[in-house]
This record gives C-alpha cells, structure tokens and sequence, in this order.
C-alpha cells in the first residue's frame, strides 16, 4: 500500500508534464505547419531542416541539453522547466507534420471552390481548410497525447519527481523489500491513466467521423 | 578544453547504441511477427493473453520496462548485464509496437489472395509464407523503417541503466569538461546524422514501393 502511494506521488507531475508540453506542442505546432507550407521556397526548406533537427535529436539529449546545457547569465533551467519545454518543443515538430499531413489530404476541391466564391486567402484558410484538417488530425493527435504521457517519464532522469522517478526513489530505499514492485505499480498507474485516454479518444474520433 | 580528444569515446558509445538497435530490432521484429498471428489467431486461449502482453509493451514506458528488466529480475533470481538487460527491454518494447504495424500490413493483403490459393490447392502454411507474408511486410515496410529510426533513438534511455552508449557515454564527457552545452549538441548531432538520413532512405523506400505496387 505504501508501494502504491509513493508511486501516486509522482502522477500530479507526469500529467502537468505532459499537458503543459502536449499545449506548447499544440500551439508551437501551427506556426512550424505554416513554414512547412510556405510558398516561400527558402522558409519551406529552413522549416523542414528545423523539423528534422528537432526530430532526429532523442528526448534525453533535448532534456540533458536544456538542463545542464542552458544559461543566460544568472538564468538556468529547473529540471521542471527543462522537462516542459523540451518535451514541448518536441510535440511542436511533430504535431506541425501531423497538421500538415492532414491538410495534405483535404480534397482539391475545397480551395478551388473557396476561391471560386471569391474568398480570400486568408479566409479560405482559417474559415474552410483549417476547421477541416483539425478533424482529421484529431486522431493522430490523441494518440501523440498517449506517448507523451509515457515519453513524460523521460524527464525522471533529470530529476522531475514524476512517477518513474517516485518508483525509483523507492526502490533504492527499501533495497531489501521492493524488488519489483514499484516499477509494477508505476507501470499499472501508467495504464490506469492511458487506457481512459484511450477509450474518451476513440469516442471523439467516431463522433467525428459520424459528423462528416 | 578540447573536444575533439573526446570523440573517440561518443564514437565507441555510438558504435553500442547501433549494436542494441541492431538487436533490439531485429529480434523484436521476428517477435513482434509472432505477436501479430498470435493477435489475428482464432484461438481465444493464444489471442487473449497476446493481445495482453502487446497493450501493455504499448501501455507503459521504455523506460519503466528497461528498469524491469535491469533491477526487477535481479530479485526474482534472474540476473543481467546491463546491456543484456537493456537489450531484453528494447527488444520488448520493439516486439509489441511492431505488432501492430506487421498486423496492419498483414491485414491489408486482400482476401482474395487467401481464396486464390485456396482454389489453387495451396496449404495454408504455403498460402501463409509464401503468398500473404511477402505482400503484407512489404506494405509494411516503410512503417517498420520509421520504428528502427525511432528504436536508435530509444537506446538512450539505456543510459539509465548505465549502458555504455552514446548517452552514457556523453554525460561521462560532459562531467569531465564541464562543456555541457557543446558536449550534448555534438551528441545531439551524432544521433541527428544518423537519424535523418535513414528518414530520407525510409521516404525513398516508400516512394519506390508506391511505384512498385498495385
């Protein structure tokens, strides 16, 4: 029971990570989308280098980096900070590629038709093409949501007391006794909060779907 | 401080993190193969408790599995390496995410293929290896391309079980010199030129297949 209870200590931050990086991914995402769909030849290339740069580099590297890495003068990271914005800045290169790919597949016709009732661009954009590619990336980004809860773990190994972090936490003081149980119990406290997730997602996804 | 006397060591540390890709995708593959016929069998005794085993490889953490395997086993009398341990969680890991693609592209093969060699009068093992096996990886290549990139990627968390690898081995450096933030943008590079190429290869590959296919 006290297994239990030490692990649960560490929930309150795996969820604050992982939604404080998921909302810097989801806001950060639009305008990277809007580089890689410049017309813009340069910015096209500049956005897409930057996108692979911040998706080649793992997790870890991006945490260590921003932690240990970070100063300007007096200012440095905490390791919460860190976590958040390198986890986030990370959610943005994703999320920016599954924002494109879902306007990638809007039908030609929508602009065309758009502009052949004289809308301009920008209203095309923000009024018929945007509302459109948010359902259709709505899928994709669930299931981003889902492995940033577990990517979330990542920041125990700079010292964010999330779970993984409490689980390890107790099994080095109780060598003799834990064993695996800690790791156990974090790993059902991770299903425990995935498998919700998962199931309010597929609900959205076929709402949605039906709507169409 | 000079770096550059420092690069043979994230080089060895890389030439490990390869290896533990190597093997965490290779024999997690030829796992995950398993885990998806026994995820599509009839039987509920093999369908139930594999479909078990690939939610939770997908549920939790690569890092609460590498720790399973590195100080859980220990206490119940099963002792591993540290890279050994690693790669067992790796390759765990691998096995229940492949799963799920090799199954897609298993399914994707359509069932008049099955009925075709049916008609034809082939066995259902020859049907299996011979006719849907190849037509099914191959729609499902590119996918399994894009988790390799992505288990090269993982095989830093091995750095917390003290594996020697490029992680490990970079923060080993940068407690040396001091030079944290040069020290982990060169690793980060490292890992970015290894990474990006094979995303470009993968891109290739799935063009090619496109053109080849249907």
């Amino acid at each position: 029971m006290t297994v239990l209870l030490a692990v649960l200590a560490g929930l309150p931050l795996t969820l604050l990570v992982t939604v404080c990086a998921f909302a810097i991914g989801l806001v950060g995402g639009v305008p990277i989308m809007l580089g890689l769909r410049s017309r813009i030849f340069p910015v096209r290339i500049a956005t897409r280098f930057l996108v692979d740069l911040i998706r080649g580099v793992p997790t870890i590297v991006w945490l260590f980096l921003l932690y240990f890495g970070f100063s300007f003068g007096n200012f440095r990271f905490n390791s919460l900070g860190a976590a958040v914005l390198g986890l986030g800045i990370i959610s943005a290169a994703y999320l920016a590629e599954m924002y494109r790919g879902a306007f990638l597949v809007l039908a030609k016709g929508q602009s065309e038709a758009a502009q052949a009732l004289g809308f301009g661009r920008r209203t095309t954009f923000v009024r018929i093409l945007a509302p459109q590619a948010i359902r259709t990336a709505l899928p994709s980004l669930t299931s981003y949501l889902l492995a940033l809860v577990k990517d979330s773990s990542i920041a125990s190994t700079i010292g964010v007391t999330e779970i993984v972090f409490a689980a390890t936490t107790f099994a080095r003081q109780n060598p003799e006794s834990a064993g695996l149980t800690p790791f156990f119990f974090a790993a059902g406290v991770y299903l425990a909060v995935s498998i919700p997730l998962a199931v309010v997602a597929r609900r959205l996804d076929t709402r949605l779907r039906r709507s169409f | 401080m000079d770096l550059v006397q420092y690069f043979p060591r994230l080089l060895d540390g890389l030439g490990v993190s390869l290896q533990l890709t190597a093997i965490s995708v290779v024999c997690g593959y030829l796992i995950g193969l398993l885990f998806a016929l026994g995820a599509a069998s009839i039987r509920p005794w093999l369908r139930w408790p594999t479909l078990v085993v690939i939610e939770i490889g997908r549920g939790i953490p690569a890092l609460v599995v590498l720790y399973i395997a590195y100080y859980g086993l220990p206490s119940i009398g099963i002792l591993l390496e540290n890279f050994t341990a690693a790669a067992f969680g790796l390759t765990f890991t691998v096995a229940a995410y492949s799963s799920e693609t090799i199954r897609a592209g298993l399914q994707s093969v359509d069932n008049a293929q099955r009925e075709a060699s049916a008609a034809l009068g082939l066995s259902p093992l020859t049907t299996f290896v011979r006719i849907i096996l190849p037509q099914g990886t191959r729609s499902a290549v590119p996918a399994l391309m894009g988790l390799a990139i992505q288990s090269f990627q993982g095989t830093s968390l091995a750095y917390s079980i003290s594996v020697n690898e490029l992680m490990s081995q970079s923060y080993q450096v940068s407690t040396v010199t001091f030079e944290y933030l040069k020290v982990y943008a060169i690793t980060g590079l490292i890992y970015v030129a290894i990474a990006v190429p094979a995303t470009w290869l993968s891109m290739l590959v799935e063009r090619r297949l496109a053109r080849g296919h249907v």
